[in-house]
């Protein structure tokens, strides 16, 4: 059954499913239950699970990972909320220390089905302790799955599949993201681990993450009407594990990449990409791996610094004309996302 | 006590003994590479704690954990194993001394940062609450793990929600080499946490029948008003903090004069002795243990390491 809905309607929808299907599956984390529900995203559960299925915490949030961790080691499906990823920062500790490699220092013998939700705040002066994403982090650690869902679709589907994984998931939500419209097949069901073609193209390889993906598509739309080059949009979905199979192929057709990261580059997934494509497609490459992501600045606070801090479209148009040789072309008539001038789809 | 009951503890308390001796004098061979936190001093906590601990406790514990495991399980073979890095071992070797479990036997979880299992075992407290079972949970630390701030957040949440739970700290009054007067602001830890709903009980952690009786009361209070539990119990850390050596052999403390003050098994010895158990009784039990520990070392000494295609096997749990 297919639906049209936002990409937070997928989230609650999702997670409403799971808990239906499953009464191990809990939800916690602070504002949780109140009555703005996490910008909606756990609307209606506290009504129909109860509080002891949903609830509030104290503001203690590397405590109530490791409440997570003993929880989920002892048969229990916990999703612990994080209204911003930087507040995980906080409970780090039981993430790399404990929740990571509780299985293999345990020989096998323990296993920690934990999803954590964190959402990357964005705009209206989000600011350094409120803008962060921190998928290149985690995914640095062995023993832990990054997911970054960018549709409605995959927010659902996604979401699903990191709930029934037996392994601890941290799941990252774009908060502009949220409105975005689309359709929904309730009856897809999806493995973590995959990559997704966002759009088939033969010229270049754009790889792309989270919001990225919806500039991404801005850029190939831009590029194809403009200048005729046809790009290959593929969303990682994936941090870790990497499906590395999908972005070789594509880059095996097309002999260029360019990767969109929503994270700093300097240490992090972009750059993790980059290396990984010359070691394995050097023989193909016609140009080296361009790299987008955030300046390596601390998020500004103030809207004209803001926007130059977050990577999007035009910057990313120029550079490919560039490896294109081709004029830059005129965006006059052009339509670009910005807080003023948010996306809501559908894709 | 009944006399069994007494020889039973004393061989526990033995047990835990002579294998952290054996790790001492067979440390210098090079072949246990793992960073020994010996428990010499402590072994009275453990045992008398487990000792009253209900059936199916899931116990959670730290880097000091010999006595624990041993308490628990009596698997020495596993237990050197483990520390010889071999495919015997619980975890075949990935954990060694820091990281010591052994589920089957209770031992769920021990860790290497101080304080990191105590909300674990909170959560597990919690799971049993939202699952209707009655079973119980308990997590041991140091005093230095009371200066986490996850400490505070899991006291916290475990009076919030009347866990299951029994906190026993293990007080030795030492962080490595630092003293709790450098490094604690509040008059006691009762003091500290006497605003928290728990029953709390303090109790001289050298004596494990001492031990005992205080774990007893403590846990028929937590039946009567639910609610966690919480231990303060205090010893001598004879060896220094990691490796086998002691801390006044460098003149940095002084040692007290009478082994009767501060070591826990010529105590429970005296004890024994005071309940006419004869040394003949007791000098057997040493004997046959030092033949099994003699056996498990050899055991582990002979076992094979992991393959090497096992680098990468339990990282994660396939899907």
């Amino acid at each position: 059954m297919t639906k049209m809905m936002s990409y937070r309607n997928a989230l609650v929808t999702a997670v409403t499913s799971e808990m239906e299907a499953d009464p191990n599956v809990f939800v916690f984390g602070l504002d949780v239950p109140d009555h703005k529900r996490i910008f909606g995203s756990t609307a209606g559960l506290v009504e129909k699970f109860g509080s002891k299925r949903c609830f509030g915490t104290p503001l203690s949030e590397e405590a109530m990972t490791g409440i997570a961790l003993g929880a989920a080691m002892s048969g229990l499906k916990p999703i612990h909320v994080h209204i911003r990823s930087d507040f995980m920062l906080l409970a780090t500790n039981q993430i790399i220390n404990m929740v990571s490699n509780v299985r293999y220092l345990s020989g096998g013998r323990l296993s920690v089905p934990l999803v954590i939700r964190a959402i990357i705040g964005r705009g209206w002066g989000q600011g350094a302790q409120h803008s962060k994403s921190l998928h290149s982090l985690f995914a640095h650690i062995p023993g832990l799955k990054v997911v970054m869902p960018s549709t409605p679709q995959d927010a659902y589907s996604l979401l699903r599949a990191a709930i029934q994984d037996p392994n601890p998931v941290i799941f990252l939500e774009q908060r502009w993201l949220y409105d975005i419209e689309g359709p929904v097949d309730l009856n897809l069901n999806e493995k973590l681990g995959h990559a997704a073609v966002k759009k088939e193209g033969k010229d270049v390889t754009i790889i792309s993450t989270s919001w990225m993906t919806v500039e991404a598509l801005k850029v190939a739309e831009v590029l194809n009407k403009k200048q005729g080059i046809d790009a290959e949009i593929i969303d990682a979905r994936s941090i870790a594990p990497l499906d590395e199979k999908t972005i070789y192929k594509s880059v095996r057709k097309t002999g260029r990449a360019v990767v969109l990261d929503y994270d700093w580059v300097y240490c992090g997934f972009a750059s993790e990409i980059a290396a990984s494509i010359s070691e394995h497609c050097f023989d193909v490459l016609k140009k080296p791996v361009l790299r987008f992501g955030f300046e390596h600045v601390p998020c500004p606070t103030t809207r004209p610094l803001e926007n130059l801090f977050f990577p999007a479209a035009p910057k990313v148009i120029r550079a490919i004309e560039n490896m294109f040789r081709k004029a830059p072309s005129d965006f006059k008539d052009e339509y670009f996302f910005s807080y003023d001038n948010k996306f809501k789809g559908p894709f | 006590m009944t006399k069994t009951e007494l020889l039973q503890i004393y061989r526990k308390l033995l047990v835990v003994r002579m294998a952290e001796e054996r790790i001492s004098a067979e440390y210098h061979l090079d072949e246990m590479k793992t960073p020994m936190h010996l428990g010499i001093g402590a072994e009275a906590i453990s045992v008398g704690v487990v000792h009253c601990l209900p059936k199916n406790t899931k116990v959670f514990g730290t880097y000091r954990n010999h006595a624990l495991y041993l308490a628990l399980s009596d698997d020495l073979d596993g237990f050197f194993g483990e520390l010889f890095g071999k495919n015997s071992g619980h975890a075949r070797g990935r954990a060694g001394s820091m990281h010591l479990s052994h589920p089957d036997h209770g031992l769920i979880l021990t860790s290497a940062v101080v304080g990191t299992t105590i909300p674990v075992a909170v959560g597990t407290a919690m799971a049993n609450n939202y699952q209707n079972k009655k079973e119980t949970v308990a997590v041991f630390f140091g005093d230095g793990a009371t200066e986490e701030g996850v400490f505070w957040e899991s006291i916290n949440f475990a009076c919030l929600k009347k866990l299951n739970i029994l906190f026993i700290c293990e007080d030795n009054d030492l962080a490595i080499h630092a003293f709790k007067k450098d490094r604690q602001s509040y008059e006691s830890l009762e003091r500290a946490l006497c605003a928290f709903p728990c029953h709390f009980a303090k109790g001289n952690g050298r004596r494990v029948d001492e031990v005992i009786k205080t774990t007893k009361v403590v846990l028929e209070k937590m039946k009567e008003t639910p609610g966690p539990g919480f231990l303060h119990l205090d010893y001598f850390r004879i060896v220094q903090h990691v490796g086998p050596g002691f801390d006044f052999d460098v003149g940095y403390r002084q040692k007290p004069t009478d082994p009767l003050e501060y070591d826990p098994l010529p105590i429970f010895e005296k004890h024994l002795s005071e309940n006419r158990i004869s040394n003949t009784e007791l000098s057997q039990i040493r004997r046959e243990l030092d033949k099994k520990i003699s056996m498990a070392v050899e055991n582990a000494r002979k076992a094979p390491f992991a393959p090497a295609d096992d680098l990468y096997l339990d990282v994660m749990m396939e899907v």
